[in-house]
């Protein structure tokens, strides 16, 4: 059953807002690096250098204040650190999970590799994966910061499955961990969570595992804690009106990518959750420019009314040059505050979003 | 007695070394990848990662060594992706996985390229100069004509029997130029995942016969991420001409593939997936000589010449080294079997 957006929503808008609507605006996570830190990430494992691990920590720590100030500057209500601690979205959690190990490299196509990991025993909680990221990050911004998260279904078939009678089973004992991840975040602070689990949208016939999953992860979670679904590159349809069930505030889509054909999908039955749309392309080099980014902000109305309406990029923004990275951040923002000032005037007719004026 | 031969159909993980040094010199794009006129220091590479694999296999000990076809990175769509008839399209989803390949839209009548032959040669020679080959022997490698064909586009042909026969007649023209070899492994997944509407199974099966009437080779139809379909499994029997049907004993349920043996009887030789080539968990010898003994022991083997022991699927989803370890396990079980 989907959690209470409502009671939680408000905390994130920020106190001098200029309009009477509010469309909460955040992203999806990842952000390009900064050329140095690849860089510096290289340089830490040349034994020539002396370059080394605490270094590389001030480079990280410089990198994460420089992004979450460069989202703060676009405008956005709630910020991310970028990502640039992490390396790869199963790899980094992988990492840190007992019960996970790395053989190397495998084929994803060409000359494009991944490093899959394999469950080789069960899986337990070690040391914190994110509380570290979290603290620093919400000390250098002054907006409140969201946390991606990897979910366990994404970690469990993404990865070789050596220990676990079932890949399923596996998917349970990680959600459970994930469980535990989110108590201590939001012990540490943290109000709103995002579970990515962009393998549900290559196998949709699994969603009652993921939903299964998300239970496991929301036990014990207070409603003043957003917990977001993030979900890309798919056919929602498959996985649509069953996500309605999932214990979740927000179910962020990639919809921009599509020029929003699969819209309708969430209109019948009525969509439970609070919308999270993406209205810039993640995987185009091209800025939006305002006026096409509020025309897909529309696009959510048709789903939602205002107060249920979170705006993001389709997806993480890390493939993208930088400044092309803020250019879409900075003109998103721009929409979403210009069609938060025609909602309040009249402007935006909410029964049919997309007419004219 | 039946005999137990260790081999694979291929597709091996490329070396972490030669992984880097290959996309340093091709690049990561859809457009860099191998188009069948690559450059001398390209091809120097694929000759030291083949010739790797010709030890990888004979330190294992298979019977019967592949070439390992590095150079296919659109997997089995390759003799399609390096042909002048095909142009390829976008990166499309190989099968249920999370690997990608061109998609070959066939926009002209298909010519034989003698790229595979190629290969061969050279593996040929890799063996023939090799110290301890002893009795190991070459084994070819090619998409079998339905998967092939599924896995493509059609912009020429027309109707989808008459592109499964060029396709086969393209195959069976590729084989004529192949260097002598004693197997052939045809793949053909799409037989269990996209399986021929029902009364049209011929088409496949024809398909296949044209290709085995190619060689002088045993040929092997490697079926895989799962089991046949009981009709299409009693067509291959019957009509395909294959000296061994390939069954997948890991994917799926392996009973209804010992159903399918026991109910509508077999090639006279059976090739049998049994190391999963999709987890990185390593079986021990005698568990798959296990498998063997248990899939033996519910059918009858009278007249029944040989059991191939293969991994039910390519093997470049793995990391290099356990790659190398499913290798040993299969080599290893032959001997227990012994």
């Amino acid at each position: 059953m989907v959690r209470n957006p409502e009671a939680n929503r408000d905390q994130f808008c920020p106190n001098d807002h200029p309009n009477e609507a509010f469309l909460l605006t955040t992203v999806v996570g990842s952000y390009p690096k900064p050329k140095w830190l690849n860089r510096a990430d290289e340089l830490v494992d040349d034994p020539d250098s002396k370059f080394d691990e605490s270094d590389l920590e001030e480079a990280h720590d410089d990198a994460c204040r420089l992004i979450t100030h460069e989202h703060e500057r676009a405008g956005l209500d709630t910020v991310v650190d970028g990502e640039m601690r992490r390396n790869e979205m199963v790899e980094f959690f992988a990492d840190r999970i007992d019960g996970y190990e790395f053989n190397g490299p495998v084929k994803v196509w060409g000359h494009n590799y991944f490093d899959k990991p394999s469950v080789v025993e069960e899986v337990e909680y070690d040391e914190p994966w994110l509380v570290d990221e979290f603290e620093f990050t919400s000390n250098v911004a002054e907006r409140p910061v969201k946390v991606p998260i990897t979910g366990p279904y994404t970690l469990g078939f993404w990865a070789f499955n050596e220990a676990y009678p079932s890949t399923e089973e596996l998917v349970y004992d990680l959600a459970d961990l994930v469980n535990e991840e989110v108590e201590k975040l939001v012990e540490a602070g943290a109000r709103y969570i995002q579970i990515d689990e962009p393998a549900l949208a290559t196998t949709p016939e699994d969603h009652a595992i993921v939903g299964e999953a998300l239970e496991r992860i929301v036990s014990g979670i207070d409603e003043e804690v957003r917990i977001g679904l993030h979900v890309c590159y798919g056919d929602y349809s498959r996985i649509y009106p069953e996500i309605n069930d999932y214990p979740i505030d927000e179910f962020d889509v990639e919809l921009c990518n599509g020029d929003f054909e699969q819209i309708p999908t969430f209109t019948d039955p009525e969509l439970e959750p609070d919308l999270a749309l993406g209205v810039v392309d993640a995987h185009t080099a091209e800025i939006e420019p305002v006026e096409a980014i509020k025309e897909n902000i529309r696009q959510g109305l048709r789903v939602v009314p205002p107060e249920k309406l979170t705006i993001s990029p389709d997806c993480g923004l890390k493939l993208l040059p930088r400044e092309v990275a803020y250019g879409k951040t900075e003109n998103m923002v721009t929409a979403v505050r210009e069609v938060e000032a025609e909602i309040d005037s009249g402007e935006i007719d909410l029964a049919n979003p997309l007419a004219d004026d | 007695m039946t005999e137990r031969v260790a081999a694979t159909p291929g597709l091996y993980p490329l070396p972490d070394r030669a992984k880097e040094t290959l996309s340093d010199l091709k690049g990561h794009q859809k457009g860099d990848l191998l188009s069948g006129d690559e450059s001398e220091a390209i091809v120097a590479e694929y000759d030291e990662v083949r010739a790797e694999y010709v030890d990888d296999q004979l330190d294992a000990g298979l019977d019967l060594i592949s070439e390992g076809q590095g150079r296919w990175d659109d997997m089995i769509a390759h003799p399609l992706t390096v042909s002048d008839a095909v142009e390829t399209g976008g990166i499309v989803r190989y099968y249920d996985n999370n690997n990608f390949y061109r998609d070959p839209r066939v926009v002209d009548d298909l010519g034989a390229s003698g790229d595979v032959a190629g290969e061969l040669e050279t593996a040929a020679d890799l063996l023939a100069d090799a110290d301890g080959a002893g009795d190991a022997s070459l084994a070819a490698t090619l998409p079998g004509p339905y998967s092939l064909a599924d896995l493509a586009t059609d912009e020429h042909y027309g109707d989808e029997a008459g592109f499964q026969a060029a396709i086969a007649e393209f195959l069976a023209a590729e084989v004529e130029a192949f260097p002598a070899h004693e197997t052939l492994f045809l793949l053909e997944p799409s037989l269990v995942t996209n399986p021929p509407a029902e009364g049209e199974e011929e088409f496949a099966t024809e398909a296949i016969a044209t290709v085995v009437d190619a060689t002088d080779a045993d040929v092997v139809v490697q079926t895989f991420y799962g089991a046949l379909g009981e009709k299409l499994y009693a067509h291959l029997v019957d009509e395909a001409g294959a000296d061994a049907l390939g069954l997948d004993l890991v994917a799926g349920d392996r009973d209804d593939t010992v159903y399918n043996v026991q109910e509508f009887g077999s090639t006279d030789s059976l090739s049998l997936g049994l190391v999963d080539g999709q987890n990185t968990l390593v079986e021990a010898p005698e568990t798959v000589a296990e498998r063997v003994e248990w899939f033996e022991e519910q059918i009858p083997l009278e007249g029944f010449d040989r059991t191939y022991l293969t991994p039910n699927t390519e093997l470049f989803y793995l990391p290099t080294n356990k790659y190398r370890e499913k290798l040993n396990a299969l080599a290893a079980a032959a001997e227990v079997l012994e």
